[in-house]
């Protein structure tokens, strides 16, 4: 049902160096705090750090998997108010939720939740998507 | 320090970029999305953070690029982008703070297809104390 109000169904999904690799080959964004373990702690990090655009476009997915198709958003913004903390050797959980907040004939607008090691990483993230049926 | 002039300017973007059906390929490949018949809705970010770049690190403009990080971002889809687009991108300065030391400046990207404006992104970029 498409109601404000509703859940939709939580996902959980998992980063590692590999991924942060490849999104900065398809993004161009070769910044080292996303490869370079010294590097990122050199300039105060606690560890290699996901682009917050990975985990942006890995919301997106989440989101247009549920409204139908990539072509299906139009709207979709977030902050990013801490860092998703990505060890070499492991895999960390991306945790993502959202709540149908607003029906406006075919448009519906969803409010995200995404955490990574129980940590809220995305703030006001909020996305405008026309569903496919 | 941000130039205080540059607040406000729009800058154009020199040439049409054209979009390949491996870019999207490899873009949607990261995030597990098997229709790429168009591109996931973040992609264009790649065409908007390479132009702030060009722009905010003009020895006019000043900004340094080495100690940025990304605060926020926003897109607004009218029309999804394809392989073969051509898009032009236009990017305008739109606020320029200083916080506790932090340097943090907004700026806009609007992708054109020929008339078309097809993608309006904004992003707050911070450049560290």
């Amino acid at each position: 049902m498409i109601t404000v109000g509703t859940s939709l169904p939580e996902k959980v999904l998992y980063l590692d160096r590999a991924m942060l690799k490849a999104y900065a080959d398809a993004s161009g964004d070769q910044n080292p705090i996303h490869q370079n373990e010294e590097f990122a702690i050199s300039v105060g990090l606690p560890n290699v750090i996901a682009h917050g655009m990975l985990t942006m476009a890995l919301v997106g997915k989440y989101v247009t998997d549920w409204s139908g198709g990539t072509g299906t958003v139009k709207e979709f913004g977030a902050r990013f108010i801490k860092p998703v903390i990505v060890p070499a050797g492991e895999k960390v959980d991306l945790t993502i939720n959202a709540t149908i907040t607003e029906v406006n004939g075919d448009e519906i607008k969803l409010d995200l939740v995404a955490t990574s090691a129980g940590v809220k990483v995305l703030g006001m993230a909020k996305a405008v998507v026309i569903k496919n049926d | 320090m941000l130039a205080p002039d540059s607040v406000g300017r729009t800058f154009a973007g020199a040439d049409s970029i054209s979009i390949t059906q491996s870019e999207i390929d490899a873009f949607a490949a990261v995030i597990g999305e098997t229709d790429t018949s168009i591109a996931p809705p973040t992609f264009t970010i790649r065409i908007s953070l390479d132009q702030f770049q060009n722009i905010l690190t003009k020895p006019e403009i000043g900004l340094d690029w080495s100690r940025l990080v990304h605060g926020d971002q926003k897109f607004e889809i009218f029309s999804p982008i394809k392989a073969g687009d051509a898009l032009s991108c236009s990017a305008t300065i739109e606020s320029y703070r200083v916080a506790a030391g932090n340097e943090i400046v907004s700026v806009r990207s609007d992708l054109h297809r020929g008339a078309e404006l097809v993608v309006s992104s904004w992003s707050t970029l911070v450049v560290r104390a």
